[in-house]
This record gives structure tokens, sequence and C-alpha cells, in this order.
């Protein structure tokens, strides 16, 4: 599946809760079903700037794609990455760099992670963004 | 407690207390970050913009006579309320913040020397650490902390220690925004002196609990904010002792700091204008004045009884969460509630609180030192003012167990 498609199926995914405690509560159970990250991983370099928990975020390039893998200290933080990394996992990583982001605001989180919420949603993209960059340039 | 009627009153002053967050009513938790406006403070800056605006201080028409008259009005109000002995010895400043950097800076260019020393304690905020930090690296003065014990009161024995012939300065909270713990000022200001050495207070959070005295408490320098003394936002006092604010040099130049200007030389406007440089925030001025004029209202010994129960009261039903660990169980303690759970994040709790009409704070708090201290990398923190009440504390206490509840 490309990122649109699995955007639209986490957007019906969402669709489906009618209130804040069912969305919580799914991205809570993201946060809990994705794999950490090792201790030794958990470095400077992973690190993303901008967010009141400590969330770290690591990528490898597979040929044209891009692996990621993240953690947080913080659960909801954990689940936001864990949607983003669903979202950009395996995929081309100019794809990823030209992607408009408009998924945010069709699942309707938009209300609880603007960027303001101090949860560093923008700052998580920014770095996927950066790495994805890099790798594209890198071949 | 305080007669329940009294304290649902008080909170009728307040509009935004009535107010629904997310289908829920409101508890208002953050009052360490920021407190509510009652409707006098809010109609006093309302009623300057529609009928006084203008410049203060040069004007000769009737609107400007009418903004200053105003403005030092509010200065004298604040004045009474402090008790501080001389009017010109009330700067008006941005906040807290700006009061201290006033004072760094004053102290930066006259009054420190290489080798000179400035004692902080552990538990300061950020904005009474850096201000000196700077001053140090433009001086070669040097910093030294005065160290806290695992409940968050100060070492008064090794504050003592760290006193000697090199000590410029003590610069030391009031109130801890972090921990609640209220230090034993007149007792560090009399080792200070006794010492001959000058002290600055912080009272960013002790106004919104007590009424602050600078004869009783003799300090030389007190610096507060008017957002947390239920007062408008970007506006703050700076107390000096008279003797220190003509030492110090102007802090910024500008328009009506001055009393001449030519290119050769310029000299300065007595106190306080030698530090309020640029037209200030009047509106902001008049209203605090407006503040003060409300606390003055206040019976301040039927809030401390409120505000202990309030506090023993939260404390109590916390504790009885497991996974529960408070950060700072000082004895003697303002309200402030700051905690941990050993599972679950504290920004995880504050946002499904928030979820449920719960305002905290999480995070460090501008306290990153303190957090190291205590080997925490954050806090969710309750800090209650006189209008909150124990039915507040059972919904937030009832929102934190939901909350640990979805997030376990």
């Amino acid at each position: 599946m490309n990122i649109d498609e699995v955007a639209e199926e986490l957007i019906e995914d969402f669709d489906l809760f009618d209130d804040w405690a069912d969305k919580y509560e799914y991205i809570i159970s993201l946060g809990k079903d994705l794999p950490g990250m090792s201790e030794a991983d958990k470095t400077e370099e992973h690190i993303v700037k901008g967010c009141q928990s400590q969330v770290w975020l690591k990528a490898k390039q597979d040929g044209d794609k891009v692996i990621f893998e993240a953690d947080s200290d913080a659960i909801i933080t954990k689940g936001i990455i864990a949607l983003l990394v669903k979202v950009f996992n395996g995929q081309n990583s100019k794809d990823i760099v030209n992607n408009n982001l408009a998924f945010i605001d069709q699942i309707g989180l938009k209300e609880h992670l603007s960027p303001n919420r101090s949860n560093g949603l923008v700052a998580m993209v920014q770095k996927m963004k950066t790495y994805a960059l890099v790798f594209s340039n890198n071949k | 407690m305080v007669e329940t009627k009294s304290i649902i009153e008080l909170r009728a002053d307040f509009p935004i207390l009535s107010r629904e967050i997310n289908g829920k009513p409101l508890v208002y938790f953050d009052n360490g970050a920021s407190a509510q406006k009652p409707n006098l403070v809010i109609d006093r800056v309302s009623k300057y913009y529609q009928f006084e605006n203008s410049n203060i201080h040069r004007g000769v028409h009737t609107l400007s006579q009418e903004a200053t008259s105003a403005y030092e009005e509010a200065r004298r109000k604040i004045q009474k309320y402090i008790n501080s002995p001389l009017e010109e010895e009330v700067i008006f400043t941005k906040g807290t913040t700006d009061g201290i950097n006033l004072v760094a800076n004053g102290f930066s260019r006259g009054v420190l020397q290489k080798g000179d020393e400035i004692i902080i304690s552990e538990m300061e905020h950020h904005s009474n650490i850096v201000p000196w930090q700077m001053a140090c690296e433009y001086t070669g003065a040097i910093l030294k902390v005065a160290p806290i014990n695992d409940d968050g009161e100060l070492i008064l024995s090794a504050f003592k220690e760290l006193l000697n012939s090199k000590t410029k300065l003590v610069a030391i909270t009031h109130v801890s925004n972090t921990l609640g713990t209220i230090n034993p000022v007149k007792e560090i200001v009399e080792l200070a002196h006794q010492n001959g050495t000058p002290v600055l207070l912080d009272g960013a959070q002790s106004v919104p609990h007590m009424k602050v005295d600078m004869q009783d408490l003799n300090c030389d320098f007190y610096a507060l904010s008017g957002h947390k003394m239920f007062g408008p936002t970007g506006v703050g006092i700076l107390y000096g002792k008279k003797e220190w604010l003509d030492k110090l040099p102007p802090y910024q130049g500008g328009g009506d700091m001055i009393k001449t200007v030519t290119f050769e030389k310029t000299t300065y406007n007595d106190l306080p204008h030698k530090f309020e440089a640029g037209t200030p925030n009047i509106a902001g001025g008049i209203g605090l004045g407006a503040a003060v004029e409300y606390l003055e209202g206040i019976d301040w010994k039927a809030i401390h009884i409120h505000e202990s129960e309030l506090l023993a009261y939260a404390t109590e039903q916390i504790q009885e969460i497991e996974g529960i660990r408070l950060i700072g169980t000082a004895k003697d303690k303002a309200g402030v509630l700051s905690f941990v759970h050993d599972k679950a994040h504290h920004y995880d709790l504050g946002t499904i609180m928030d979820q449920l009409g719960v305002a905290i704070r999480t995070g460090h708090h501008c306290t990153e030192p303190l957090m190291h201290r205590f080997k925490v990398t954050g806090t969710a923190r309750a800090s209650f003012a006189f209008y909150n009440t124990k039915e507040e504390v059972d919904l937030f206490i009832a929102a934190l167990k939901r909350a640990l509840n979805m997030l376990l």
C-alpha cells in the first residue's frame, strides 16, 4: 500500500470513534504495540527536539524505501509516532518528502494534536522528512 | 474550610471559572502558571481603553493627565499593599523575570567584581538562575548553589556556610513554583544582612497565596508578576530599597527615564522613572492596581486556612493512589502539589486530564536543575488558588484515576 492508502485506512478507523476517549484509547494501543528501541539507540542523534516527553526516531535506507524505528517515554506520544510510522514505514523516500500531511487533519486529531500542544507532532514529521530527504539524495 | 458560601461568592467574581472545557466544567489547577482575573480587573482594563487611553507622563491634555493619575494611583495602591516605605521604591516591570534581569544587569555594571559570589538555591526557577549566570559570565563572579533536602526544603546550615566576605548577593525564591516550599525568607535575609549581603526575593509564587510586607521581610529587592496575583499579563513589580535603586545604573535607555539629553551628556531621571524607559504597559499597571484593590478586600487569614485544607485534602487523596510519588513534601508549603507516577508519564496524565476538563501543568516547570535533583524528567503539578474547592479536588482525583485506567 502507498502512503495515501495507509492514511485512508487510518482515517476510516478514526471515523468509527465517536468520542475522544475512544480515539485516545486507540492511540494508546498503537503506542503499546509499537516495538520500542534499544537503550543503546536512544542517543542524542535520534532524539526529536521540541517534545515535552522524550522521543527518539531512527531510520535506515532500504533501496528507495525508508524503514523507521521510534520510541517515547510517554505512551500517547509513542502512539502518535506509531501512527506516523504506520503511514511512512517502508515507503519511497521521495513520497515521504512530498507528502502534504493532509491525513493528520482528516483523522480528526488536529484539535488534539495541534503543534501548540507540545506533543512535538510537527518536530516528529520534520525529522522523518529530513531522514527521507537525506536518503533520497543519497542514492 | 472557610464557609463554602464565601468561596462560591469569590468564584463568581471570576467569569472564566464558569467555562466548560471539552464539555466538562473547568477545574483550573494551573494557577502557578497564571491565575485567573476577577471582573474588577477585567472591567478596569476595559474602562481604561474605552475612556482614558493615552500616553502618560507627558501630555498636557486631559486624557493624558487622567491616564497618568490612574497609573500613578495604581503604583500607590501597590506600594500600600506590599507596605513599601516609599512610592519610588515600586518599579513597574514586565514581570518577575524582567525585575530579576533589571537587578542582575545593574549588579553586572558596577557592583560585581571578578571572584565575587552570588548565592542562589537548588529550587530556583530558570529566571532566577540564568540572569545570574549571565552576570557571572560578564563580570567573572561565581554562582554558588545552596542545596535542599529530599523534602524540598532549603538546608539552612549549608546556606550559612556559603556566606562569606565575597558574597555580594543572595537571590532566592520566596515560594518554589515546582515544590510549593515556603522558604524561611526572614531568616535568610537576617543571615545575609549579618554578612553585609543584600537579598533579592523571587515573589512570583508567594503573592497569590499571601500578603507580603516589604518592611517586615526587610529584603533589598522583591520581584513579582501581575498575572500570577490575579492581575493582567505583561506587568509586574520590582520593589527595591531606595539606597540600592539609587546605586544601580539604569537598565534600559529611552524616553521617560531621562532628565536632559544632549549628544554630549544625558542625565537620568529620578526613581522610579530611571528604571521605566519607554511607554509602559499602562493598562497593565492600572489593571494590577485593580487586582491589588481586589486582594485588599480578601480575608487572608481565612484564605490561608482554606488553601491549607485544600492542599492537605488533595495530598491525602492522591497518596491513596498506587504508584504516586509526591515531589516536594516540605513542612511549610503553599498550594502546590507536584507528583509523578511510577508507570504513567506526566505528559500522558496531563493530556487525558485536559480532556476531562482538568487543567494541570506538566513538564520541568522551568526548574531543570531541580528535576535532576529529584531524578525525574518532569512532574505533573496541580496548583491551587483561593477560588478552588474541595469538590474540584474530587474531580481532579477522579480524572487522575480515569487517566491512569486508560494509560496502564
